[in-house]
């Protein structure tokens, strides 16, 4: 047998640093979960846990789209393990899904080889995404209404001329400090040169003044600014259209409002704002509970707090089109406006209703009805979806909404509405 | 950091390697690395092999080992070795002065261990890097191929990947050609010499169906399905084949897992016992070591298993109880020389089944476990009633034998090219939801419908996938 070798190879910084392989793999493999998540999307929003969250947040989503398929055994496969010393018959090792499985790696997992795997994106990719998902190439399309607004003082270049106040010292110093280089590098050249005809000049003349060299040498030292070294800040006014939007949540909060509809409720209100958020710059929102009077409340106030009674499903809406008078003015603001109900309403106040929802539509660019009947409930309920489809406005739209499954289809259809008016 | 210098590392490896040849291990040209854990995680998403074919999965797994790394779930190996001549082990920088010397042992071990035990033997180590490298560029090639491209190479890849374990288990057993196969079918279809041929009713004769495909049922699903699907370009043909090659390159490992690694164990623990360690470096090596072979409680550690076999293997052949004597007579071999026969010989079934003694498995306490619900339940123990079933699933649940027995019995089942698969039911269903995915990846290949036949909480059933979707039905 040959004496046995070995070679040693140390570690070396700059292999490790370009040895970066997996960098191609691990790009494509984020893209594929990019590509997963979009599939998923309106499971992992119907999850409660993002709803009303800062968008920094991040959000464990599982990831079923990339999951390596194998043949593999199902649960009645039996496993060995090893105990303590002390294992009895009928003892509980563990949960299926859990350790104690035959497979060491120490990964949680279903069951042994099953790739249960998850990813953690913020709520800000997740929304992104959520509305590349959107696919409504109308809306895309599209410019949402936007009104002008001067934003002053945009830096751009910079000119010779200007006013006074916008002379950029620094920059007209420079200039003058590059024109002095470049006069003594001509003078060095060119100095023999004028002097002799200098000289042959004053022979001419003959009229050699003592002032002049003075003056001659007086020229030399000073170098005063010039004309061309002045240089101006260039301003240009800004006019980047502004664009303001108001989402107005109107919510029924009469007794009937139980915790499962207003989840539901805030599901899409989530949606809604974050969409908004995403198309405009300056967006606010306004949160509008009524049962039979409205008020305006905080964000916590709308779904945290219960009331009782009946309700007047018009106070919502009149209230809103205060609101909307006071501080929103339609000829500044692009509102958009939602209201969800359980469609609980008395029936004495249906025409009322109707009459304040179309005028809510007329200065709205959208507006929604979302009717939250948890499944099985609106047989024996009324519903103020037959009510309003007798509103003919082209930016209204009524949607049923019967579980969290529900939300995302009611979202994409409620936006393709979307009405963009004329900018005034 | 480290508190060593490479010099250091020469110095102590020459001297490892002097026990080495001392105890008569036989190893490949030994390469050592030294890597910081960024490289270290590359080398395992890449199962430690310096090029590699490129896909998302590596990605997938690369991102995996980081979190779990970062996050503290799961430390670095000390070390990773490939089999390959000359072999190659990659050293994390960042350990130890007695870790390194405890791995560089660990590592001749595991040296040892792929040039002498049988199964590797199909894997040609001088050619490995070789062969990687050649994978790699022929798969960018073809992502660089503008008709191919890296979106239709993953549509092969992703679905090759899946089946790439459904391939034979014992590569040592050559596959037979097909006209050896037609020639066995004749001859068994040949009745029986019978001396009372003239007494006897004459037996029927059945004439064998010679033009069925395959003859013989086939373990090797990719190659069948590269050989069989006339529809496959050849570069679908090529990656088949290259995903084939890497699993049979890998499978060796997969069966010789608790052997290996306890033989790598139960080396470096004689080495560094003869080494004379000073004092320091001793203590420190008994912690490491006791971390390395430490059973962890309901599952099984390979490398405590199989160093406690290999530890008792020698034993009972130096140092026999009498009771051993009495039952197994008085051993005819050394326990070293046992231990490098077995090391050749067997692979973790065999082995386990050979040489897991009932007393070991007691002071193991081994167990077997069942789901009841969603629990995990113990359902033997190795007392005297329950030892030989816990045996039996162990070795069930090691190497290959985690992955269901899946063979190709026609190509064109129903003289419609419809691909009929086996699963070889032993007691364990398929996991349903796996199967039908899977299932779907077949038939991307075979580009026709596939059926696979298996048993579902104890009836047979049909499991389809065709253009119109994956389906189910009861056999009779």
């Amino acid at each position: 047998m040959p004496p046995l070798e070995s070679i040693f190879r140390d570690y070396s910084r700059s292999d490790a640093e370009h040895s970066d392989r997996s960098a191609g793999d691990r790009a494509r493999h984020r893209q594929k979960v990019r590509e997963s998540i979009r599939e998923n999307i309106a499971d992992i929003i119907a999850e409660e846990s993002i709803i009303g969250k800062d968008r920094d947040r991040v959000i464990k989503v599982p990831l079923r789209g990339i999951k390596e398929y194998r043949f593999i055994y199902g649960e009645n496969a039996p496993g060995a393990g090893q105990g303590d010393g002390e294992t009895r018959p009928g003892q509980v090792v563990g949960k299926t899904g859990k350790e104690g499985q035959g497979k060491g790696d120490g990964q949680a997992g279903d069951r042994p080889g099953i790739d249960y795997y998850e990813t953690d994106v913020t709520l800000d990719e997740l929304i992104e995404i959520m509305f590349e998902d959107l696919e409504l190439p109308n809306l895309e399309r599209r410019a949402l209404r936007q009104i002008p607004s001067d934003r002053a003082f945009k830096r751009k270049g910079y000119r010779h001329v200007g006013i006074r106040i916008r002379l950029d010292k620094r920059r007209t110093a420079r200039q003058r400090v590059m024109r002095i280089l470049a006069a003594r590098h001509r003078h060095a050249n060119e100095r023999a040169l004028e002097d002799a005809a200098r000289a042959l000049e004053d022979a001419e003349l003959n009229e050699l003044d003592t002032d002049t060299v003075a003056e001659d040498e007086e020229r030399e030292r000073r170098f005063p600014f010039h004309q061309d070294d002045l240089r101006y800040r260039h301003v240009e006014t800004d006019t980047k259209e502004e664009s303001n939007a108001v989402v107005m949540c109107i919510m029924d909060t009469s007794g009937s409002m139980d915790t499962m509809k207003k989840y539901l409720a805030r599901s899409f209100f989530f949606m809604l704002y974050q969409f908004i958020a995403t198309r405009y710059r300056n967006v606010e929102i306004v949160f509008i509970a009524h049962h039979t009077e409205a008020r305006e409340v905080t964000e916590e106030e709308f779904f945290h707090k219960g009331e009782a009674g009946g309700t007047f499903i018009s106070s919502g809406y009149l209230k809103a089109l205060e609101i909307i008078n006071e501080r929103y003015h339609p000829s500044l603001w692009n509102i958009y406006a939602f209201h969800c109900s359980d469609g609980d309403n008395f029936d004495s106040d249906n025409p009322a209703a109707l009459k304040s929802a179309k005028e809510l539509s007329e200065v709205c660019n959208l507006f929604g009805y979302g009717e939250i009947k948890p499944l099985g409930s609106r047989y024996y309920e009324s519903s103020m979806l037959n009510v309003f489809r007798r509103l003919e406005a082209p930016n209204f739209h009524s949607v049923l909404i019967e579980r969290k499954e529900d939300i995302w289809p009611s979202f994409k259809a409620f936006l393709a509405k979307d009405r963009i008016k004329e900018a005034q | 950091m480290a508190n060593y210098e490479l010099k250091d590392l020469v110095e102590w490896d020459a001297r490892v390697r002097e026990k080495v040849a001392e105890f008569g291990l036989d190893c490949y040209t030994q390469e050592f690395e030294l890597c910081d854990h960024f490289g270290m995680l590359g080398y395992m998403a890449y199962s430690g092999m310096p090029s590699h074919y490129p896909h998302w999965s590596y990605g997938k797994s690369y991102e995996k080992l980081k979190t779990l790394y970062d996050h503290g779930v799961s430390g670095l190996p000390y070390e990773m070795v490939i089999n390959s001549d000359p072999a190659i082990a990659y050293l994390m920088r960042d350990n130890t002065l007695l870790l390194q010397i405890l791995t560089i042992a660990h590592v001749y071990g595991h040296n040892d261990f792929f040039k002498n035990n049988f199964t590797y033997r199909t894997t040609r180590a001088s050619l490995t890097i070789e062969l990687f490298k050649a994978h790699a560029l022929r798969v960018r090639r073809y992502a660089e191929d503008p008709s191919i491209g890296i979106e239709k190479i993953e549509h092969v890849l992703d679905a090759a990947h899946a089946l790439s374990w459904q391939c034979r288990r014992n590569l040592a057993i050559r596959k037979l050609s097909h006209s050896e196969q037609l020639e066995r079918l004749v001859d068994a279809a040949h009745p029986k010499p019978d001396p009372f041929h003239r007494i006897h009713a004459r037996a029927e004769v059945h004439e064998p169906d010679i033009r069925k495909v395959p003859i013989e049922p086939d373990d090797d699903l990719l190659l069948f399905i590269r050989d069989h699907n006339p529809f496959l370009a050849e570069w679908e043909k090529d990656l088949l084949t290259i995903v084939d090659e890497e699993a049979k390159y890998f499978l060796p490992m997969m069966e010789t897992k608790i052997m290996n690694e306890g033989w790598a164990s139960y080396w470096h623990k004689r080495i560094l016992e003869s080494l004379e360690l000073e004092q320091g470096l001793h203590l420190e090596f008994i912690v490491r070591h006791n971390q390395v072979v430490r059973p962890i409680p309901g599952q099984i550690n390979p490398y405590y298993l199989g160093f406690k076999v290999w530890e008792d293997i020698h034993r009972r052949h130096t140092n026999p109880t009498p009771e051993e004597i009495k039952r197994d007579g008085a051993p005819t071999k050394s326990g070293d020389a046992k231990i490098f026969e077995v090391r050749e010989t067997e692979r973790d079934s065999s082995f386990l089944r050979r040489f897991l003694t009932e007393e070991l498995m007691r002071e193991m306490d081994l167990f077997k476990y069942e789901a009841r619900g969603d629990d995990l339940v113990v359902d033997k123990v190795s007392d005297e009633e329950g030892w030989r079933e816990v045996k039996e699933t162990l070795i069930r649940n090691v190497g290959a034998g985690s992955i269901p027995v899946i063979r190709v019995e026609d190509a064109d089942f129903g003289q419609n090219r419809t691909l009929y698969l086996k699963h070889a039911h032993d007691g364990r269903d398929l996991q349903l939801e796996y199967a039908e995915k899977t299932l779907a990846y077949v038939g991307r290949l075979w580009g026709r419908e596939v059926v696979l036949e298996t048993t579902l909480q104890g009836k047979r059933s049909l499991l389809c996938y065709n253009e119109r979707g994956f389906s189910m039905r009861a056999l009779k």
